[in-house]
Order: C-alpha cells, then sequence, then structure tokens
C-alpha cells in the first residue's frame, strides 16, 4: 500500500490532535486557532475533537498570550501557545525572553516551564515586511529556549510532538509557504527527538545546511547539481537550539566544503554561527571559504518579482555551490 | 466572618515582620551587604498582609520587584529570603534571583517579578490552569500603579474576563512609579474604575488599613472561589522611602517628592501605626505587649541575619544550572 501524504498543515493538527488526546494538560490557545481553525489552516479539526475547553480562541493579545500559557505551564498546564507569525513575536519578546526562557532558572530550578509556542514564519507568498520574517536567530540567542524548526510534513507531526514533550519551553516556527505541501506521513504515532539534525541526501563533493523553505530549495539545487556532477550533501538541522553541530561536522569532514542556507537575514543569521562552530571544530578539514546564502539586509517587499529577487531561491544555492566547487 | 483577635495579632505580627525585614536590609545595602539592589514596601505593609489573609492555604500569588513583604506576609521562610537578597547558596535560588526573584513553591509563591507588569498575565494564566484542572484554587497577582499603565495590564485584566479565571488582580498604589507620581501617569487617577471597562468588579480601599483591604480581597476570593471570575482590587497606600535601597542612597535619589509629604504620610498614615491604635482600642494589645512583639519581630530579623550572613556563597558551578530541566525529566 503507498504511504500516506498528508500536507503540513494537517501533520500540525494532526500532531496537536494526538497530544491533547494523550494527556490532558495539553491545550491549544492562540487567536483563530479554535472555530477557525488558524489563519493559515493549521489547527483545522482540533476544535472540532475537542471543544472549547481544550482549544481556547483568544482576543488579540500577543502579550497575554504568551504570559497566559507560562501561568497555566506553571501551575501544572501544558499549553500550546499560537502566535499567529513570527513578526508578532516581537510585541510578547518579553513574555518569551525574560519571562518563560528564565523561569525555570529564576525560580529555584523548580516550576515546570514546559510549553509550546508555535508561530508561522518566512516570506514568499507576498504578504510584505511585517508578515514574511524568519527570526529564528533571535530565540536561538536565548538561553532556556528550544528552537525547532521543520521542513516538512513527517518531521513537523514528529517534531511537535516532542515539542509538546519537552520539559522546556519550545519556539516551534512553521514555515508558511510549506503548510500546503504534502509529503508521506505514517499512520502510526511516532516522535522524533529534539536536537537531532537528518542528512536529507547524502554526497561527498560539498555539505549544504538548509532549513525552512530553503531545505526544499536546497534539495532541487542538489538535483540540479548533480546533474552537473556535483554531488551535494544536504543536511537539516530541524532543531536550532540545541543544534546538533556534530552531524554539520561529520558531513564538513567528509565532504571539505560548506554553505549555510537559510531565509532569515544574513547579518547575525544562524549561518554566522554555525560557520563560526565549523570552523573552530573543523577548519583543517575545510578546502574552500565557507559561504551563506541568506535574504540580503533589506525589507521584505510584496512584488512578486521583487521578493523572488530578495529572497535566496534555487538557483542562488547552485550559483554559491559553483562559486566554491570548481 | 470578623476576624478573630488572634487573627489580628497574628496579622500584626506579620506587618511587624515586614518591617523589621525591609529596615534591616536597608541598614545591610548602605553597609555594602545587598549585591545590586532591593525595593522596600515600608508604608505598604498593609496591603501585602491584608491581602494574603485572606488566602487559603493552597491558593497561589504572583508577586513584582517589591515583593519581600508578599513573601513574608504568605509565611515564607525568612531566612532563605533574606539569604537571596543576600545572594547566598542558602537562598530560594541558590543565590541568582536575588530580591526581584523571590519564590517558595512549596507555599504556592509562584515568583516575582524584576520586569514591571509582567506578572499581571502569569496571574491570569495560573488562574486558567486552576479552572481547567478544577482544583477549586485561586491566584493573587499583586502589582503596582505604575504597572497599571503597561499593556499587559490591559491585555491580561480583558483576557480574564473573556476567560473567567479565578484570578485576583491587586494593584498596590503607593502612588509613585519610581519618580514619577500616578496623579501625572494617569488620565484618571482610579485604576479600580477601569474593571467596569472589562466587565468584572472593581474595588478601590485604603490601603494602609489592613483590615479594608483584608475585606476586600476576601470578598473578590470568595467570588473567584464560587466561580465567578476575576476582579480588580486597588489599594492605595504610599511608599515611605525612594524607589529602591540603592537610589534612595544616591544624592537628590528621592528629590521628586514634594517637602513634607513623606514626614506626613509617616506621621499620620503608618499602616502599623494605625493598626497599632485600632488594636489598643479593640483590647486586643497594651503598650507593653506591642513593645514585646516588636522585640520579638526584631529578633526574627536577627536571627535571620545570623543564617544568611553566615551562609556559604554559591558554588561557582551553579552559574550553569536550572537553565534546562535535567535530562530524564519528563
Ligand atoms: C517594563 C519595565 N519598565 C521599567 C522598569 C524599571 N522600573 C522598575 S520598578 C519601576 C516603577 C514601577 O512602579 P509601580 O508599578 O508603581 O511599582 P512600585 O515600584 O511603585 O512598587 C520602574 C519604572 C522595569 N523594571 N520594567
Ligand atoms: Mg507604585
Amino acid at each position: 500500500m503507498p504511504e500516506r501524504q498528508i500536507s503540513y498543515r494537517e501533520a500540525v493538527a494532526e500532531a496537536i490532535k494526538e497530544e491533547i488526546a494523550r494527556d490532558d494538560r495539553v491545550f491549544l490557545m492562540g487567536e483563530d486557532v479554535g472555530v477557525l481553525g488558524g489563519a493559515f489552516g493549521s489547527t483545522k479539526g482540533v476544535y472540532d475533537a475537542f471543544g472549547g475547553e481544550r482549544v481556547l480562541d483568544t482576543p488579540i493579545s500577543e502579550t497575554a498570550i504568551v504570559g497566559y500559557a507560562l501561568g497555566a505551564a506553571m501551575a501544572g498546564m501544558r499549553p500550546i501557545a499560537e502566535i499567529m507569525r513570527v513578526d508578532w513575536m516581537t510585541i510578547c519578546m518579553d513574555e518569551i525572553v525574560n519571562q518563560t526562557a528564565k523561569m525555570r532558572f529564576l525560580s529555584g530550578g523548580h516550576p515546570d516551564v514546559a510549553l509550546v509556542i508555535r508561530a508561522a514564519a518566512e516570506g514568499g507568498i507576498g504578504l510584505g515586511g511585517q508578515h514574511s520574517q524568519s527570526f529564528e536567530a533571535w530565540f536561538v540567542h536565548i538561553p532556556g529556549l528550544k528552537v525547532v524548526m521543520p521542513s516538512t510534513p513527517y518531521d513537523v507531526k514528529g517534531l511537535l510532538k516532542s515539542a509538546v514533550r519537552d520539559p522546556n519551553p519550545v519556539i516551534f516556527l512553521e514555515p508558511g509557504v510549506l503548510y500546503g505541501v504534502s509529503g508521506p506521513v505514517p499512520e502510526e504515532e511516532y516522535v522524533i527527538p529534539l536536537g537531532k539534525a537528518e542528512v536529507k541526501r547524502e554526497g561527498k563533493d560539498i555539505t549544504i545546511v538548509a532549513w525552512g523553505t530553503l531545505l526544499p530549495k536546497t534539495l532541487n539545487a542538489a538535483q540540479t547539481l548533480a546533474n552537473e556532477g556535483i554531488e551535494a550533501e544536504v543536511v537539516d538541522p530541524r532543531t536550532l537550539r540545541p543544534l546538533d553541530i556534530d552531524t554539520i561536522i561529520d558531513s564538513v569532514k567528509k565532504t571539505g566544503r560548506l554553505i549555510i542556507a537559510h531565509e532569515a537575514m544574513k547579518t547575525g543569521g544562524v549561518g554566522a554561527e554555525i560557520a563560526a562552530l565549523v570552523q573552530e571544530r573543523a577548519f583543517d578539514h575545510l578546502d574552500a571559504p565557507i559561504k551563506r546564502v541568506a535574504t540580503p539586509d533589506v525589507i521584505i517587499p510584496v512584488n512578486r518579482s521583487l521578493e523572488r529577487l530578495v529572497l535566496p531561491q534555487e538557483d542562488t544555492v547552485v550559483e554559491a555551490v559553483k562559486s566554491i566547487c570548481s | 466572618m470578623p476576624l478573630t483577635k488572634e487573627a489580628l495579632l497574628n496579622m500584626y505580627r506579620r506587618m511587624l515582620t515586614i518591617r523589621h525585614f525591609e529596615e534591616g536590609i536597608t541598614e545591610f545595602s548602605r553597609q555594602g551587604l545587598v549585591p545590586g539592589t532591593g525595593h522596600v514596601s515600608i508604608g505598604e505593609e498593609a496591603v501585602a498582609v491584608g491581602s494574603c489573609s485572606a488566602l487559603g492555604d493552597k491558593d497561589y500569588i504572583i508577586s513584582t520587584h517589591r515583593a519581600h513583604g508578599h513573601l513574608l506576609a504568605r509565611g515564607a521562610d525568612i531566612n532563605v529570603i533574606l539569604a537571596e537578597v543576600l545572594g547566598k547558596a542558602t537562598g530560594c535560588t541558590g543565590g541568582k534571583g536575588g530580591s526581584m526573584h523571590l519564590s517558595d513553591f512549596s507555599r504556592q509563591i509562584l515568583g516575582t517579578n524584576g520586569i514591571v507588569g509582567a506578572g499581571i498575565n502569569i496571574a491570569g494564566g495560573v488562574g486558567l490552569a486552576i479552572k481547567m484542572r478544577q482544583t477549586g484554587q485561586i491566584c493573587l497577582g499583586f502589582f503596582g500603579d505604575g504597572a497599571a499603565n503597561r499593556g499587559t495590564f490591559h491585555e491580561g485584566l480583558n483576557m480574564a474576563a473573556v476567560l473567567q479565571v479565578p484570578t485576583v488582580f491587586v494593584c498596590t498604589n503607593n502612588q509613585y512609579g519610581l519618580s514619577m507620581p500616578q496623579c501625572k501617569a494617569c488620565g484618571n487617577i482610579d485604576i479600580s474604575a477601569r474593571a467596569n471597562g472589562y466587565g468584572m468588579p472593581g474595588y478601590r480601599v485604603d490601603g494602609t488599613d489592613v483590615i479594608a483591604v483584608y475585606e476586600a480581597v476576601k470578598s473578590a476570593v470568595d467570588r473567584a472561589r464560587d466561580g465567578e471570575g476575576p476582579s480588580l482590587i486597588e489599594a492605595v497606600s504610599y511608599r515611605l522611602r525612594g524607589h529602591s535601597m540603592r537610589m534612595d542612597q544616591m544624592p537628590g535619589g528621592s528629590d521628586y517628592r514634594p517637602n513634607g509629604e513623606v514626614e506626613d504620610w509617616a506621621e499620620n498614615k503608618d499602616p502599623l501605626k494605625i493598626f497599632r491604635s485600632k488594636l489598643k482600642e479593640l483590647g486586643y494589645i497594651n503598650e507593653k505587649e506591642a513593645e514585646q512583639l516588636d522585640a520579638e519581630c526584631r529578633q526574627l530579623f536577627e536571627s535571620a541575619a545570623d543564617f544568611a550572613l553566615n551562609s556559604p556563597e554559591p558554588e561557582p558551578e551553579t552559574a550553569f544550572t536550572w537553565i534546562y530541566a535535567p535530562e530524564g525529566v519528563k
């Protein structure tokens, strides 16, 4: 029998449903997550399955969504809070950074701070400057948080289930442009541990570390490159904090070349961190300078061709590879 | 049910304990024994004790940067709290949190906060958990008049009313947010009046009268426990000392107050003086007993000081713990 195919958004909703059913401490809260099923449809069916007791449609109050989720976690619940888009996590950065991330430390190591804060991230669908950003680096910078950014339906389901079960706060970023993409997801229950990268394609000539929307673009680029005789190895970290640097280092030791590809802005992006770690630990294995493929430091425009121009595309990856593989 | 003599004397004892604790740490701060700073609540003891006396043993509190009084009113261990203020290993956060980050999870004191207004949402969330788990507890969330002007106040109170959580919001209006007089920070100084806009009851009480505070909070607590949702209480009092111990030691650190204002409140509206007169009037205490109680509470601080000053410094490796849950914790 062919394996079941479902979309990324369906995989998100399925993970949430399974976790709410599994553990009566788990509940979902956020703007439009209930009756509507999420502004991007990623919680469709959850309200129908569990009703208003476990699925709370909240007012447009980002600080309260995260603050309430934190308070509920401290008093024994396991909330899944949705901020519609990562762009608006700027509004509740205090609740995320000063409160949630530090609660364990500042409370003597005691409290339960098990909550997941989910948001759609990245651009590519013409939503413009305040609806298209990739802020994973902001959260990777914060001790106390875990940061997960899955790129396939299979990964998002398994990782979201692990995030809900994790005793730490997890920032869970879902590339909006991938919600409609389908892939194989088994009917049986499974989880994917946080902090484990996956080699998505094997190759011997160059390592490309890519996540978010850049993962599918990079896999396409790798196919194009293979036709031209360059075998790229593609590593998806999936979790950005804690980062599975060992898997990346192992790959670099094999290939001798590294590109990091992400949609977030280049300056201060997670790519810079990975480049620094690799040169600290595998400098002698590098045959070429490390390159980053990222969005230049601009504001994401709405116009289709301008947006396409600034966001890294498949051919941006191909060109970057050729520049260090000739 | 009116408060018994025993209950009232107990409340007085707690207020005195807070006063001695905070006078003691102010002196320690002058001697350079307190890392960073600390915010004392001298003049606001009636709000802490009146509010906490209205709670049951299992109820939660969430508090602010000015929280020693809330912890002591709730029965937290004075030794552990003092050790934390001094940054010692025996403190509730092993010396890593200090005066602004106090907690006692065994007494449902889920923590105080260095960010003004951040506790309001957390207190609402604790209420949400109580409601979902149907445990019959309530959560009391303290915050200041300054915090009431943050957006979290609006989001947190509205959300509380929408979700009908059993949280009682207690605003200690000590009339200043740092140097900013409340009358210059609010278009309408009556913070309790905002409750109506959120669809919850609001009460404004004299925060120097511990019994008045107790009664207002008790009725809000009873209401929340009966499933009738949140309330807002504004207790008007006065901060008799500077904003923080550190600022009080700075030249000009208290110059923003009108001449004579502090002296007037200290003379006429000190909650301890008011309560002592009341207890005498009721015949519950005489001058000699009052002095004896005062000495006992001073002694409590002295022995806590012995404990805290002789406590070890935290071990260096503790700087790296409690950032994530230990491996294996589910
Ligand atoms: C969000 C935030 N802004 C500013 C500060 C600095 N600060 C600490 S306490 C304080 C005054 C708070 O006033 P209020 O809420 O009335 O509490 P009080 O100090 O009077 O107890 C300020 C401005 C802070 N800690 N957090
Ligand atoms: Mg104030």
